[in-house]
């Protein structure tokens, strides 16, 4: 059998081949460097790499850690010390991180090498990546269509194999929507599981750092390493450490899983509701018994996460004032002016418009019609799943209603592209954990366009999550796919 | 509620200031993104407690005792103006 690439390995593969001693990992970093320099320019998953510092890294490397030696590529949002960090906005332009964020800091522990920053809609706000301002990003599978978002890059590199595995953020589903569009494996852990610490704050009561990866696996292997509780982030959870491959190999026999029926509705691309039923008939030959079920709320979903999204958004983006880092304008009058042109001129269009959202819904007089329902209806939303969760194991469903669209199609109709996150965005509102893994394509104009299978687990059950996702992935043939680049 | 929302004075609270192209945008579309919204008029909230978050965590202490963190001259590596230690700003009073 001819050897597979080493650009191709998984990071669980590679792993097995550094502790064999098959190549180093200075070898892997410099073929992925190869592979990088030959594909990105087509997929533009990278906004940066350091690739002196990563090298010095991977020479001193201890392959018998965690993650020993492995680069992993980070979502332009998390912090590198001595690294650009720019939420790829012009308001962070010139600006170097000062610090790691803790999910780096650990990701070092385990001897892992963070290499390269990836691109991703200014201040994770999109599904598309068609906001950063920095650059575009290419579906590696069809390049004249967008990889998802908010972490698009994220997905893209995974993809492409032009990173071995990469960290993102989801507030809404931006893990795991760029997961499903580019066909890979993309893990929301649950809030509170894993530190936010050194994010860029979005909307700080639904993000979550998370992994991309070629396979389920490869994510548990991840999680272990990123989750904990951190001091410096009081939202991460203090629970006993676990092994979240622990339940990997296992069948289905005995689980319930649960279709719930306000996601298979009208609406749905027809090649994608196909691709979903048939993964739910997998899962049940492999011994899962499926049932319906109900979560009644979820049409109100997306209306109260643009509420509250928005909300939260307005008040963390307060800081970037043009004073302590980031872009300040010239030539202004006075401080009340700095303030105004620096924030005017730093911030792109979505991000303006979702500060000004979030504003009104705050401001007095509203605050109670807009900010406090939503908040109320985002209980009733919590409450469904955990009824729901009372019957079921997990809940399967899609993870978008369509596959990749074409660059620019949605541009002028922000209403439109949110609501192509209502599969996603309960899971952040109600706090537990989801996961998406390729199951089947759809044919578009030509394309052959990848479908994400979403399965959504109670808070803080990753491991079974992960169980159920990998018995899954195992048993068909979609995770070994890969785009001709 | 939505016929409310005025973009402009919204913008000045938020201290951005938009052009007129952006004013006139923003007005179309987020009144349509409020009016999608109203639909949480339709849900009954009686009695039912706000979430502000998921965590079970209520308040986290630490304690209040110095630790190593940034240098002055590490806080100030990326300020756009700085002198004598300290970040520079415009005028605050004419």
């Amino acid at each position: 059998m001819e050897r597979p690439a080493l650009h191709s390995l998984s990071l669980s593969a590679l792993q097995s081949a550094l502790r064999a001693g098959e190549f180093t990992a200075l070898e892997a970093l410099d073929s992925l460097e190869a592979r990088i320099a030959s594909v990105d320019p087509q997929v533009g998953g990278y906004l940066s790499r350091n690739l002196e510092k990563a090298r010095a890294e991977a020479a001193s490397a201890d392959v018998s850690l965690p993650l020993g030696g492995v680069p992993i590529a980070i979502k332009d949002v998390i912090n590198v010390r001595g690294e650009p960090c720019t939420a790829a906005s012009q308001i962070l332009q010139g600006y170097t991180a000062t610090y790691d964020a803790s999910v780096i800091r650990k990701l070092r522990a385990a001897g892992a090498i963070p290499f390269g920053r990836l691109n991703m809609d200014e201040f994770a706000m999109g599904s598309s990546t068609e906001n950063s301002s920095l650059q575009t990003t290419s579906n590696p599978w069809a390049l004249e269509r967008i990889p998802g978002g908010s972490s698009g890059g994220s997905a893209a590199v995974v993809a492409a194999d032009t990173a071995f595995a990469s960290l993102g953020s989801d507030t809404g589903g931006s893990i795991r929507q760029p997961a499903a569009l580019c066909g890979c494996v993309g893990l929301k852990p649950s809030y509170g599981r894993v530190s936010r610490f050194g994010l860029i704050a979005f909307a700080s009561s639904l993000d979550q750092i998370g992994p991309f990866t070629k396979t389920v696996e490869d994510s548990a292997r991840l999680l272990n390493v990123l989750s904990g509780k951190d001091p410096q982030d009081s939202t991460s959870l203090d629970l006993p450490a676990e092994d979240y491959t622990r339940l990997l190999g296992r069948d289905l026999k005995g689980l319930k899983l649960g279709m719930p029926k306000e996601y298979f509705i009208e609406g749905i691309d027809p090649q994608v509701d196909a691709a979903v039923r048939a993964a739910v008939r997998q899962c049940e030959s492999l011994g899962a018994e499926i049932v319906q079920v109900s979560l009644p709320h979820t049409e109100y979903a997306v209306a109260v996460y643009y509420i509250i999204a928005t909300a939260e958004a307005s008040a963390n983006l307060a800081r970037f004032d043009g004073v302590r880092y980031g872009r300040r304008a010239a030539d202004v009058k006075n401080l009340q002016d700095l303030y105004v042109r620096s924030r005017s001129e730093g911030f792109g269009e979505e991000v303006k418009r979702r500060i000004i959202l979030g504003t009104y819904v705050l401001s007095s007089g509203y605050y109670d019609a807009y900010y406090l329902r939503a908040q109320k209806v985002r209980t009733l939303i919590r409450r469904d799943f955990e009824r729901a969760f009372e019957g079921v194991d997990a809940l399967i469903c899609p993870t978008s209603p369509e596959v990749a669209f074409k660059r620019g199609e949605r541009s002028n109709d922000p209403l439109k592209m949110y609501l192509a996150d209502i599969f996603t965005i309960a899971a952040n509102l109600a706090g537990n954990c989801g996961i998406s893994v390729p199951c089947g394509f759809a044919q578009v104009d030509g394309a052959r366009l990848p479908v994400g299978l979403q399965l959504l687990g109670k808070s803080f059950d990753e491991a079974r999550l992960l169980q159920i996702a990998h018995a899954y992935e195992q048993s068909t043939p979609w995770h070994k796919e890969r785009p001709t680049l | 509620m939505s016929a409310e929302l005025d973009v402009r004075n919204t913008a000045k609270l938020a201290r951005l200031e938009l052009s007129e192209a952006e004013t006139s945008r923003f007005q179309t579309q987020l009144s349509q993104v409020l009016s999608y919204v109203e639909k949480l008029k339709e849900v009954d909230v009686t009695g039912i407690e706000p979430t502000a978050h998921t965590s079970e965590v209520q308040n986290v202490f630490r304690a209040d005792e110095p630790r190593d963190w940034f240098s002055a001259q590490e806080a100030l590596s990326n300020a756009p103006r700085q002198a004598n230690g300290l970040f520079v700003v415009s005028k605050v009073i004419e």
